[in-house]
């Protein structure tokens, strides 16, 4: 009956930052489906909540947050019923992430060599030539100029651009099935953005990987990803093909990047077009967190948080998107 | 590398030529060197003719630079309460605050690690909170009051070990009588070492922990755990790896502090060493001994701290490859 089953099924994940005084949810109910080989975009802007849906489906969410509700399915399998020690062989295995700032990411005190046969050596019995020998070749595949002598170097003495190229190739030694990348290119200088995403994404299709692209940058995006799931406060707004979401966008939020995406020019302030802030997680109003900031906004808006629903062919979460087919929401 | 070991030494070697001029100052202002030699019992044009003999009348810089000179050839003046050379004198007493200086640093590596990374990585323990508080109690108390609280309790009360002196001592090798040999010089060291110890542990414990605990929230280390590594390689390869940087130069310099509280120890416990016998030598106003106790113990510490500095360096591949930040 079922198609053929997703590589990674995010389902209703809930996740809770444990203050003082309260509970902070800071990932709210979020679904979303990832085949084989495929590229999910999650867009957001800063604190909607990315970050911590990334942590959280290798279940590596930093305290005082932890995982509050719903499950995620890898390979079929729900990662809750995972052992410490299971867990682990995903991480860096089957499942590979990226994250931002490559000037931080990597071992001051190892060399990249001891760095990449340590990943190796931590998920299979592999001689340390063998694990080498492929060390060299994922820097090859990168495009790491004389790799054999940068194995021996320390991360200090490769530029940001190169550091995340080695990240890269980090995450390809294990021939993972997924890749989280995190804001992989926002903390890179502006000039070679453009080549690491084309890296990622030739290698993403070579080797078949999935992606999950988490990015503040709709633009970025949209020139990788197949789908996009658009986050706003916590929740996903709105998650179709990026084709629909780029020129039929439905959710007032998603429409509101979009017009706020300049062609090109002024990329700076993209974002902050729509009138006013995201609330933070302290004043999340009742119903729709995008209801301050809302043109549409009715009265339902503030009562009901609106559910993930599925309209005109594409998923969003808003109770004024009218579905065509009929079924008028009230 | 080289260049930088190159630039440590030079840099030691300056420092050696301040605590030079320092000692040279207090000589000058402090000491009478026509005394050292002849007693008080002389006669004014004596000690002029002397003093004159003696190029005490020359300008400071010729005198500094003869004082450096002697100092150089291991001559830094006779000892007027010994009547030996200064030098000698330390030489003779200098094993036993060696070794007492030592085996506090062992003990204080060998407890400061596991302690301060443990309660680093278990802070909300019992156990953690203990060492947290233990260490805080250990630092506001002043060491001569450890160490007399020692004395009560182990040697008076208890009578379980030796108070004063360092036992039966073994000579290791010409000038060198150790008490690491003998069931006597071990239970002598005991109580002392308990006390220096217990000045420095408490300080490592929450240095290490600082560390430890920060280095644990870099992001190299959720990346390392994103990696699927090991638990114990990220604690002890990624995270300990960096806590040591920092610990490794704090440790250096804590040697001064360590050398200047075996002073108080040395005398508390009646330690035959080089700190007890600086008090001394204060109380005598035995010029030439404190002069050389203090470039003594300058260039023990100036040693020490370019081999940690070297060492630093070659735990830190910033510095040792050369690379900029
Ligand atoms: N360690 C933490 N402690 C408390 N709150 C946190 C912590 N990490 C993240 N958060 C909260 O979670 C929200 C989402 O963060 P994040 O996922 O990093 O956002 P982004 O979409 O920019 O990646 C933020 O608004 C922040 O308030
Ligand atoms: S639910 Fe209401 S407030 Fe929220 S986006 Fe839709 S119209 Fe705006
Ligand atoms: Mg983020």
């Amino acid at each position: 009956m079922q198609k053929q089953e997703p590589l990674l099924s995010v389902r209703e994940l809930s996740v809770a930052f444990k203050m003082r005084d309260c509970v902070l949810t800071a990932v709210d109910g979020v679904s979303f489906d990832l085949d084989r080989s495929q590229r999910l975009g999650l867009v957001g802007e800063s604190g909607a909540g990315k970050s911590v849906t990334g942590f959280a489906i290798i279940n590596l969410v930093s305290r005082p947050g932890y995982i509050s509700g719903g499950q995620v399915f890898f390979e079929g399998r729900d990662l809750a019923t995972f052992s410490e020690e299971e867990m682990r062989n995903i991480r860096g295995n089957r499942i590979s992430m990226i994250f931002q700032d490559p000037m931080m990411t990597l071992n001051p005190v190892l060399t990249i060599g001891q760095q990449m046969i340590e990943t190796l050596k931590a998920h299979r019995h592999i001689s340390k030539h063998e694990a080498e020998k492929l060390a060299l070749s994922k820097l090859q595949k990168v495009a790491i100029p004389s790799p054999e002598k940068r194995l021996t170097q320390y991360p200090h003495e490769f530029s940001g651009g190169m550091r995340q190229r080695i990240v890269i190739a980090i995450a390809l030694l294990t021939s993972p099935s997924l890749i989280i990348a995190d804001e992989p290119t926002t903390a890179l200088d502006v000039t070679i953005q453009a080549d690491i995403m084309e890296l990622l994404l030739k290698l993403c299709e070579e080797e078949e990987m999935a992606l999950l692209l988490i990015t503040h940058d709709l633009a970025v995006v949209s020139q990788v990803a197949e789908r996009i799931a658009v986050m706003y406060a916590g929740r996903i707004a709105e998650l179709g093909s990026t084709e629909a979401i780029v020129n039929t966008p439905q959710h007032p939020y998603t429409q509101g990047l979009l017009k706020a995406l300049p062609q090109k020019v002024e990329r700076r302030k993209r974002l902050n077009q729509i009138p006013g802030n995201m609330p933070s997680l302290q004043e999340r109003p009742p119903g729709c967190a995008f209801y301050d900031r809302c043109e549409l906004r009715g009265e339902i808006c503030h009562r009901e948080i609106p559910r993930l629903e599925e309209k005109n062919g594409g998923l969003v979460a808003c109770h004024m998107v009218k579905d065509a087919a009929g079924k008028e929401e009230k | 590398m080289f260049a930088f070991i190159i630039r440590r030494i030079t840099q030691a070697i300056f420092v050696m030529l301040v605590i030079s001029v320092i000692g040279f100052a207090i000589k000058q202002s402090v000491g009478d060197p026509v005394r050292e030699i002849t007693g008080i019992s002389v006669s004014v044009a004596e000690r002029d003719a002397l003093r004159d003999k003696l190029g005490l009348n020359d300008p400071f810089p010729v005198q500094w630079f003869r004082f450096v000179k002697g100092a150089l050839h291991g001559d830094l003046g006779n000892s007027f309460k010994y009547k030996r050379p200064a030098v000698q004198v330390i030489l003779s007493k200098a094993p036993a605050t060696l070794e007492l200086v030592l085996t506090t640093s062992i003990l204080v590596v060998l407890l400061s690690i596991p302690i301060g990374i443990y309660a680093a990585i278990h802070s909300k323990s019992w156990w953690a909170r203990l060492a947290m508080g233990g260490s805080i109690i250990g630092v506001s108390i002043p060491v001569f009051l450890t160490a007399i609280l020692l004395i009560y309790v182990f040697a008076v009360w208890l009578q379980w070990l030796p108070s004063f002196g360092r036992g039966e001592l073994v000579e290791i090798f010409p000038g060198w009588k150790s008490g690491f040999f003998t069931w006597s010089g071990l239970a002598h060291l005991f109580l002392p070492t308990i006390s220096l110890t217990s000045i420095m542990l408490p300080l490592f414990i929450r240095l290490i922990r600082a560390e430890m605990t920060e280095t644990l929230q870099t992001e190299y280390v959720k990346y390392a755990r994103a990696r699927g590594l090991k638990e114990n390689r990220i604690l002890y390869v990624h995270a300990f790896k960096n806590t040591l940087l920092p610990v490794i130069t704090v440790g250096g310099v804590q040697l001064g502090t360590l050398i200047a509280f075996t002073i108080l120890t040395e005398t508390v416990f009646q330690w035959g060493g080089m700190g007890s016998m600086f008090i001394k030598a204060v109380e005598d106003a035995d010029t030439s001994l404190m002069v050389a106790y203090l470039v003594f113990v300058g260039l023990i510490f100036v040693v020490v701290n370019t081999v940690v500095d070297v060492i630093y360096g070659y735990v830190n591949p910033m510095i040792r490859t050369g690379g900029g930040k």
